[in-house]
């Protein structure tokens, strides 16, 4: 099983290489057949290593491998080195599962596209990157991932770019994840600098030893490497690059910026657990920035009108939940919402690429309308996801996950009421952008007319997604339901379980109070969007609607703020220091010298005379100055 | 006497392609490869010779000897560690891309052009050799004026105020420096009774602090003219951005790497004390350096123009580095030296093979190329990455390091040069995006990479990725020069 | 034999040489200003002489031979440079004559 692990990045890798060096000459079955088969293969070793651990976990509770050195200088070795333990296996298994079924989908989505071994080679390498990045057994490993999903991000979102938009939403989505980077590379020097190691097992063992509780340092270590994840799991004030990110096509939405690479965040910081624990302050940031997030992104999802904005938004919201899991402490809560999320959201990105392209590259949801009866197998897939999402009780994978967290978030010991009232708030506006959302893309007369329906390849995935986004919860229940913990247990091998407040009030009537939230949402949804439809149009007319409207559709104004306060400033210091001001100080010196020589040059006039007076003068001058002295 | 002939091979060569050249310009480039990959061939074999003897003892793994003006006790005096090894298997390696990319782009005097390359390509290999002061400036002067010359004769419209301002400049500093070995040598002369341009010697010299301090100063000017550090940088821009490609790749890839390596050598060997009082101020340089190099990168509107500052940005690691006296940092600093060659060399063959295409250096006039170009586009995306400081690439590597074994030195200096990825990224994609990218213009269809400047984008996009994920024999090579260095500073 | 003074020589080698100096800065021809030049020459040669002949040492009869030599090597080349320019710009007028002037 250890000598299997190396392979899983390893057939990405070769996918990639080969779609990028010799691509362009390889059919596009040939294509197709590669990018796809190599993601198939892996995803089918993950399987074999995640029905290993399940079956028979390893005694140590990890396998492991080092495929090579990397460097050593002196006493800090690092090792091209793979580790997979319970956390990394439930990533693993989703970045390839998911990966898979999204490159299946690809194979015919993209198949009319010029550039198709581009698009395979570029998913092939994030896949690629981004097991690296959950497998890796230092710091360094895990930064070049971190790095290589950034950077297959950038190339995918501008994959077409013809379009400068795009480019400007590659540039802004590398640019900000970036800044988060710097920070955790920082992060990474102040951990070498006290620990002398970036091997993560050694951090995670003498992190307790050499700092103490709440020090000073292990909190700027802790609000570093989240700075990091905030970049990448566009968590306020980082996230403003995600729905811009949308540019990119569906297929990277389902994988990259919904499904996989923008969760890195959140397994970092699960990675990091015993260095978060070690910092109540960066903990309960965590958590602050968590629902701040899934608020703020809520309520921008609920205006706007773009399908895959709104799945952008809710994503960010989603992810939003899973920080403030990490932040009350609930490990294995955050990662049990990251494995549904996964799915359903997945699934939601591939099902409204499956209504663009049907539609004429249409993103607008006010104009599409009426899909339930022409395109059924899309509407019952999209109406699994989008159950999910909001969360219904006891038939949805979302429920099962959402659910712990909201109750974490109270009755964890850093939960607090103010944070479940976030999250049940959060939880009520997803609900209804949801249904906002479904009835009208679903119901209502077709606007659009239906150009051609998706083939098998699309549509196979949808159905394998859709099934797992109802029954994938199934797999950890609620403790006061069916004592049925597959999930968490698997994952206490790795994660601290949380630790509750004493006397707490039923965990059943916390359940009860976010399924009737979930309910009003969809009702409320349903009131506006389909019984009384004039109800939304005549609010906009009131100027402060409309006002509020705007805030949250331009979401809450962080573009306009950063262009403002950071873009402007350096574009313009950029552009008034073109030429380089230091270059007129030597320009300075230079015409100096020539206003000299020009001075000089007048006494050179090419009459003889006035040279003979020259040396006359000067001949007086030095008998002057001989008889003087 | 190896040393000595990769010497006279480029001399002798580059003296017969100047001869021979009369009746063909293709011989004269033939004659200057086939020179360049022999050196570059003896290089490797001494790099296999010695590579199991790196961690042992000795200071030298080779010298060679010759008395030239015993009087004054000069030498001809030439000697090769771990450091000198890696920057000449990076000279050859450069020196070859180097004849390659100007295959086509020289047509006009060709065999002038190639005695000059391979003189200057002689002057660097002396540089990095000589360990005898006078020899040492000696050839710090050789590769001076051939380079002049490529940039006065082959230059691009504003060639001659270029080569001039580049002359000034680095003479001025070449000065400074012959004033400080001067002075280094007669004090010496005063304690030992003989004169002696000797490394050897002079190392054991015993200066008061002030003396070592103004002394330092001289060559730490000289080197920083040439590495550049801010505010001495003016000359760069100018001369990578007329100079023809060979010389833009040899001055960014070659000449900015003397500066490094004197400031190695001499500057922080010869005076530690000295060098240490003043090294928080050169890191603020090196700081500086790269912010405002990075600043001025973005704001350019010349393809040729930005990528020379972003050397500007990428040299104030080095200074960062040099000057943090961490092993690990200087592990980086040499890193950079030679990912940096690598990298900013690839982008400089990328600006004029597009050049060579488009007939302009302006970014306003490119844009939409990966169309037309999907192999240029991949890999200038991966030089960029490297630029930029993606790991999995070389150059990842030497800022890590640097930035890491700064941080022990100084936390804010480091912090605040750790934004210089942020505004490396700002500059880089900037590039990309104007050349590569967005709408294909009709005037610019063209034809892809054809197979030589293939070979030569090839090996550099080869060695980049090779130095990013095989990066320790380099560290072997090295470690025993820098554990050398801290005994000096110990 | 009669003793002349010193002093006397001397005044009129000065006469001489202010009168060949005043010669080169008021003539406009090249061909006077050469002659003038000669002029100049002969008042130095003449108080090399007269200094000669005061201290009874041969050094200045010497260096008068010295300026014999030189006057004669000036004037050959001063002449054959004159004939040159008039060849090449028809005139003498040293006004005229200013391609030296730095631009």
């Amino acid at each position: 099983m250890n000598n299997l692990l190396a392979y899983i990045p390893a057939f990405p890798l070769l996918g990639f290489l080969v779609l990028s060096i010799a691509g362009r000459k390889m059919s596009k079955n040939l294509v197709a057949l590669t990018g796809a088969g190599t993601i198939c293969i892996s995803a089918i070793i993950s399987l074999v290593i995640a029905a290993g651990f399940i079956s028979s976990p390893p005694t140590e509770g990890f396998i492991s491998t080092s495929v090579w050195h990397w460097f050593t200088l002196s006493d800090f070795i690092v090792n091209i080195g793979l580790r997979a333990d319970a956390l990394s296996v439930v990533f693993i298994f989703i970045i390839t599962f998911v990966g898979a079924l999204i490159h299946i989908y690809s194979a015919e989505f993209m198949r009319h596209d010029e550039d198709y071994a581009r698009f395979f080679a570029s998913m092939n390498l994030f896949v690629c990157s981004m097991l690296l990045l959950v497998l890796a057994d230092n710091l360094v490993l895990l930064y070049l991932g971190w790095e290589g999903v950034g950077l297959c991000s950038y190339l995918l979102i501008g994959f077409w770019f013809k379009e400068p938009t795009n480019n400007h939403a590659a540039n802004k989505a590398f640019l900000i994840t970036r800044i988060g980077d710097t920070a955790m590379l920082i992060g990474l020097f102040l951990i070498f600098h006290n620990l002398r190691t970036l091997n993560i097992q050694e951090i995670l063992l003498l992190a307790p030893q050499n700092f103490s509780t709440g020090s000073s340092e292990i909190t700027l270590i802790a609000l570093l490497l989240l700075a990091g994840g905030m970049g990448k799991s566009a968590q306020v004030p980082l996230q403003t690059w995600l729905p811009d990110a949308m540019a990119g096509p569906s297929p990277v939405s389902a994988l990259i910026h919904a499904a996989t690479m923008v969760t890195a965040g959140v397994y970092l910081v699960a990675r990091m657990n015993a260095v978060f624990a070690l910092s109540p302050l960066a903990m309960s940031i965590v958590a602050v920035v968590g629902a701040v997030t899934l608020l703020l992104a809520g309520c921008s999802a609920m205006v706007q009108s773009d399908i895959k904005r709104i799945l952008a938004y809710s994503t960010i919201s989603q992810i939003g939940y899973m920080f403030l899991a990490l932040g009350v402490g609930a490990w294995t809560a955050a990662i049990f919402h990251f494995f549904t999320h996964a799915f359903f959201k997945a699934l939601l990105f591939l099902a409204a690429g499956v209504i663009i392209e049907s539609l004429h590259h249409e993103h607008n949801i006010f104009r599409m309308g009426g899909l339930k009866k022409s395109m059924p197998v899309v509407f019952v897939t999209f109406l699994a996801g989008a159950a999910a999402l909001a969360a219904l009780p006891l038939v949805t994978a979302g429920f099962f996950s959402k659910d712990p967290i909201l109750w974490y978030a109270f009755s964890s010991e850093k939960g607090n009421a103010w944070l479940w009232m976030t999250a049940l708030l959060g939880a009520f506006l997803t609900a209804f952008y949801t249904t906002r959302l479904m009835i009208v893309v679903f119901w209502g007369e077709a606007k659009t007319a239906i150009g051609h329906h998706p083939g098998k390849a699309m549509i196979i995935p949808l159905i394998i997604l859709a099934i797992l986004s109802v029954t994938a919860g199934f797999v950890e229940w609620p403790h006061n339901m069916i004592h049925l913990t597959l999930f968490s247990d698997l994952l206490h091998q790795q994660l601290p379980e949380v630790a509750l407040k004493p006397d707490l009030p039923a965990e059943s009537l916390f359940q009860l109070i976010a399924a009737l939230t979930t309910f009003a949402g969809i009702a409320l949804g349903y009131m506006l969007y389909y019984r009384k439809t004039y109800l939304a149009t005549s609010w906009l007319q009131s100027p402060s609607v409309a006002g509020v409207h705007n805030l949250f559709k331009s979401g809450w104004g962080f573009d306009h703020f950063y262009r403002a306060v950071f873009v402007q400033p350096f574009l313009f210091i950029t552009r008034i220091n073109r030429t380089d001001f230091f270059d007129r100080i030597y320009d300075g010196i230079a015409s100096l010298n020539i206003q000299l020589n020009r001075f000089l040059s007048l006494s050179q006039n090419g009459s003889l005379r006035w040279y003979v007076v020259g040396v006359l003068a000067g001949a007086l001058f030095i008998i002057t100055l001989q008889l003087l002295l | 006497m190896i040393l000595i002939w990769l010497i006279i091979l480029q001399l002798g060569a580059g003296i017969l392609s100047w001869l021979l050249s009369k009746r063909d310009n293709r011989l004269a480039a033939g004659i200057a490869l086939t020179a360049v990959i022999a050196c570059l061939l003896l290089t490797i074999q001494l790099f296999a010779r010695f590579r199991p003897s790196f961690a042992g003892g000795g200071q030298w793994l080779m010298e060679y000897r010759a008395d030239w003006i015993p009087a004054f006790g000069i030498s001809f005096h030439l000697a090769l560690d771990g450091l000198s090894l890696a920057m000449l298997l990076l000279t050859f390696f450069l020196g070859a891309l180097a004849v390659l990319c100007s295959w086509k782009e020289i047509r006009q005097r060709a065999g002038f052009f190639y005695f000059n390359l391979l003189w200057t390509l002689a002057g660097i290999t002396g540089v990095f050799l000589a360990i005898d002061l006078f020899l040492f400036y000696f050839f710090w002067e050789v590769m001076l004026i051939p380079m002049f010359f490529l940039i006065y004769i082959w230059g691009d419209t504003r060639r001659r105020y270029a080569a001039i301002k580049f002359f000034l400049f680095t003479q001025a500093g070449g000065l400074l420096m012959l004033l400080s070995i001067l002075a280094m040598v007669i004090i010496h002369a005063g304690q030992a009774g003989r004169y002696s341009f000797d490394y050897a010697d002079l190392l054991n010299t015993t200066l008061s602090p002030g003396t070592a301090k103004l002394i330092m100063g001289g060559y730490l000017l000289a080197f920083a003219i040439k590495l550049p550090v801010v505010p001495f940088h003016n000359w760069l821009p100018d001369a990578h951005g007329e100079a023809p490609t060979a010389g833009s790749l040899i001055l960014a890839g070659l000449l900015l790497k003397t500066g490094a390596y004197g400031i190695i050598r001499f500057v922080i060997t010869m005076f530690p004390e000295a060098a240490a009082s003043v090294s928080w101020w050169a890191m603020l340089a090196g700081v500086i350096g790269i912010i405002y190099g990075a600043f001025l990168a973005y704001g350019q509107t010349d393809l040729k123009r930005l990528i020379a500052y972003t050397s500007v940005s990428h040299m104030g690691f080095v200074m960062l580095g040099a000057f943090s006296f961490s092993e690990m940092a200087m592990q980086g600093v040499v890193m950079q030296l030679l990912t940096h060659g690598i990298s900013t060399g690839a982008l400089f063959a990328i600006a004029g093979m597009l050049k060579e295409r488009l007939h302009t250096r302006e970014l306003g006039r490119m844009g939409g190329m990966w169309t037309t170009m999907p192999r240029m586009g991949g890999i200038a995306m991966l030089f960029t990455m490297a630029s930029l400081g993606l790991p999995m690439l070389g150059n990842f590597i030497a800022e890590f390091f640097i930035l890491m074994g700064a941080f022990q030195a100084s936390v804010p200096l480091t912090v605040i040069a750790s934004t210089g990825l942020v505004f490396a990224a700002l500059y880089s994609l900037r590039m990309v995006q104007k050349v590569f990218l967005g709408p294909p213009s009709v005037e610019n269809i063209t034809f892809d990479l054809d197979a030589r400047e293939l070979v030569v984008l090839g090996a550099l996009s080869v060695s980049i990725v090779l130095l990013g994920l095989f990066p320790q024999p380099v560290f072997d090579m090295i470690t025993n020069v820098i554990r050398n260095l801290n005994h000096t500073y110990e | 034999m009669m003793s002349i003074q010193v002093s006397a020589v001397l005044i009129v080698a000065a006469i001489l040489f202010v009168l060949g100096f005043i010669g080169v800065l008021t003539r406009k021809n090249i061909l006077f200003m050469l002659i003038s030049v000669e002029i100049m020459l002969n008042a130095a040669g003449l108080a090399f002489v007269a200094a000669s002949a005061k201290w009874q040492q041969a050094d200045g009869q010497v260096m008068f031979l010295f300026i014999l030599a030189m006057a004669a090597a000036e004037v050959s080349v001063g002449l054959a440079l004159v004939l040159q320019i008039y060849h090449q710009y028809k005139t003498l007028d040293i006004e005229k004559l200013n391609a030296l002037k730095d631009e």
